[in-house]
């Protein structure tokens, strides 16, 4: 099923390696991915599909961590439905048809010289494991949690980690904007997933600052190839593929400049 | 030996496996899990005379054993098309055909008179579309507008004229006859059935859109039941899809009638299936001694 030696994307059973419980309804999930491991970057995603015939579009899950030595993947996902609640039940040994890695990824060729903040919001924290792992600059790690927190530690080996909960139980009390301000703090690029508003105030953050920022959108997806354009967003110039103001989240981000799209 | 040739309007695909528009792009996208040159025909995303921008998100909502999408027909217009996604699909040794979508009657004549002279196969006219306000189902849920359009087209159209159809009629053995009277050289159905579904914890509609189409696997008994009846109302040849997942879904369709089949939401679920099911036929005529696919088409009465 290769084509033009390009054996990246593509779909098949994976085996469970472990499944652990990290908050409330946020489950770490490691899975043996063999090649597909070896071609993930950070900031891709994985389409799961689940076993119940009834449900047919597969969830689409980012990349929390990839091993590329032992071919495994870690994919940290919030039981949001019926779908991810059977993920959830998987143990080791079980089974699962994954399509992947699909999406861009979040550009990794960083001047080491410059200071980044990496920033996520809820399950939008994830993918900022693996990115933390790739960029070799100085990382600053700005958590947005409700109140449970989750892989706040395991960040804690790569940067100096902030944390902001809505309750104000941990850390900060308010959003990953007010730990800026609490602290001070400064840098010249931005990395940053999590929910829309979250991601539109770190993009004036930026603009105002005149800062890069990268974010990595979600949107409900059908085929994550690029195919059926359900997952668009709003792009400033015009898209390459339908000619419109439409890119395609799975295919053509999910991650992008923020500059790019409107949010 | 056994012979999976079938031939529409006197142009021969080499089996029956076609996909469904707007599931499959125009092939490159599911080019990277399959190979194109196994396909009977590529049939394209919509293509309208300028670019469409479609609908706000969300688009897609799954529903049980189905989907619904409401994607507006996005799509760059007939010049990205002819300069990108022809060039393209000519690489490879399969049959060529294009959606055709318009909001006008003008519109679906710009587009192809535009096709007139490129290298494609099949001119295929979504008159079906339910998540358009402006053409797409309007011109498909009324006789008269079916067969008028249908001759609007016939007698500007270079290639063979495939309409295809919506679910969303009372009658589909009519709605088959004005394609017909019309002077369709093919029709192909079903369209997606109009749905809907609503978010009880935000109460609210999940599509952006309100309403969107229905496709999957739930819906094959209805594509099946109307291919049969297309097929007891009309001479011409019929292109059946609806649900088609497995190569004996697909077998289903031939059966009822059907000399060819599309497969659309299945590539969201399996990018290789397409290809699995053409060989699923090929296996299927081998076990049951079956040597020309032909013998199948419209084999239960």
């Amino acid at each position: 099923m290769e084509k033009n030696g390009n054996a990246g994307k593509q779909k098949r059973e994976a085996r469970v390696v472990s499944q652990e419980c990290l908050a409330g309804g946020i489950y770490s999930m490691w899975i043996e991915a063999m090649d597909m491991a070896a071609a993930a970057r950070a900031g891709q995603f994985f389409s799961l599909y689940t076993k119940d015939a009834s449900r047919l579009l597969p969830r689409p899950i980012s990349i929390c961590e990839i091993d590329k030595g032992q071919g495994r993947l870690r994919l940290v996902y919030r039981v949001a439905g019926a779908g991810t609640e059977e993920f959830s039940r998987y143990r080791t040994g079980d089974y699962i048809t994954v399509l992947g890695p699909l999406g861009n990824g979040f550009p990794t060729e960083e001047n080491p010289k410059k200071r980044a903040f990496l920033v996520g919001g809820g399950i939008g924290i994830p993918p900022m494991l693996q990115l933390a792992k790739e960029l070799a600059c100085e990382k600053q790690i700005l958590l947005g949690y409700r109140d449970e927190l989750f892989l706040n530690r395991e960040l804690a080996a790569y940067g100096s980690v902030w944390v902001a909960t809505e309750n104000g139980s941990t850390g900060t009390k308010g959003n990953v904007l007010d730990i800026i301000r609490e602290h001070g703090l400064t840098a010249d690029v931005i990395y940053a997933c999590g929910p829309v508003p979250m991601l539109r105030a770190l993009k004036e953050y930026a603009i105002r600052h005149s800062m890069e920022c990268w974010i990595s959108l979600e949107e409900r997806m059908a085929c994550g190839v690029g195919a059926c354009l359900a997952c668009v967003c709003q792009s400033k110039e015009i898209d390459s593929h339908s000619h419109v103001h439409n890119k395609r989240i799975c295919k053509d981000g999910p991650v992008f400049a923020a500059w790019e799209v409107e949010l | 030996m056994i012979n999976t040739k079938v031939k529409l309007a006197g142009v021969e695909l080499k089996n029956p496996v076609m996909t469904a528009s707007g599931t499959f792009g125009s092939g490159a996208e599911y080019g990277e899990f399959v190979d194109l040159n196994r396909l009977g025909a590529v049939v394209t995303k919509g293509v309208a005379n300028v670019p469409w921008a479609g609908n706000p998100t969300p688009r897609v909502a799954e529903v049980c054993g189905g989907m619904l999408n409401a994607i507006g027909l996005q799509n760059p217009g007939i010049d990205v098309f002819v300069k990108r996604d022809i060039p393209f699909l000519r690489q490879y040794d399969t049959r060529i055909v294009v959606n055709v979508c318009g909001r006008t009657t003008e519109d679906y004549l710009e587009v192809v008179e535009r096709l007139g002279e490129e290298p494609v196969d099949f001119l295929e006219i979504n008159i079906s579309c339910p998540n358009v306000k402006e053409g797409g189902i309007a011109f498909g849920q009324d006789p008269k507008a079916v067969e008028s359009i249908t001759k609007a087209v016939r007698e500007r159209a270079k290639q063979p004229v495939i309409m295809k159809l919506s679910p969303n009629v009372t009658d589909i053995g009519e709605m088959a006859r004005a394609a017909e009277a019309g002077g369709a050289d093919v029709i192909s159905l079903i369209n997606t059935l109009t749905g809907m579904k609503i978010d009880t914890k935000r109460r609210c509609f999940v599509l952006a859109n309100k309403t969107g189409g229905m496709s999957g696997p739930a819906i094959k008994p209805v594509a099946v039941r109307m291919v049969y009846q297309a097929a007891c109302a009309v001479k011409i040849p019929i292109i059946g899809m609806g649900g088609i997942a497995t190569a004996e879904d697909a077998l289903e369709f031939i059966m009822a009638g059907a000399t060819a089949v599309s497969v659309g939401t299945a590539n969201f679920f399996n990018p290789y299936v397409t290809v699995e099911i053409a060989e699923g036929i090929e296996k299927y005529m081998e076990e049951n001694g079956v040597t020309e696919i032909t013998e199948l088409i419209g084999c239960v009465k």
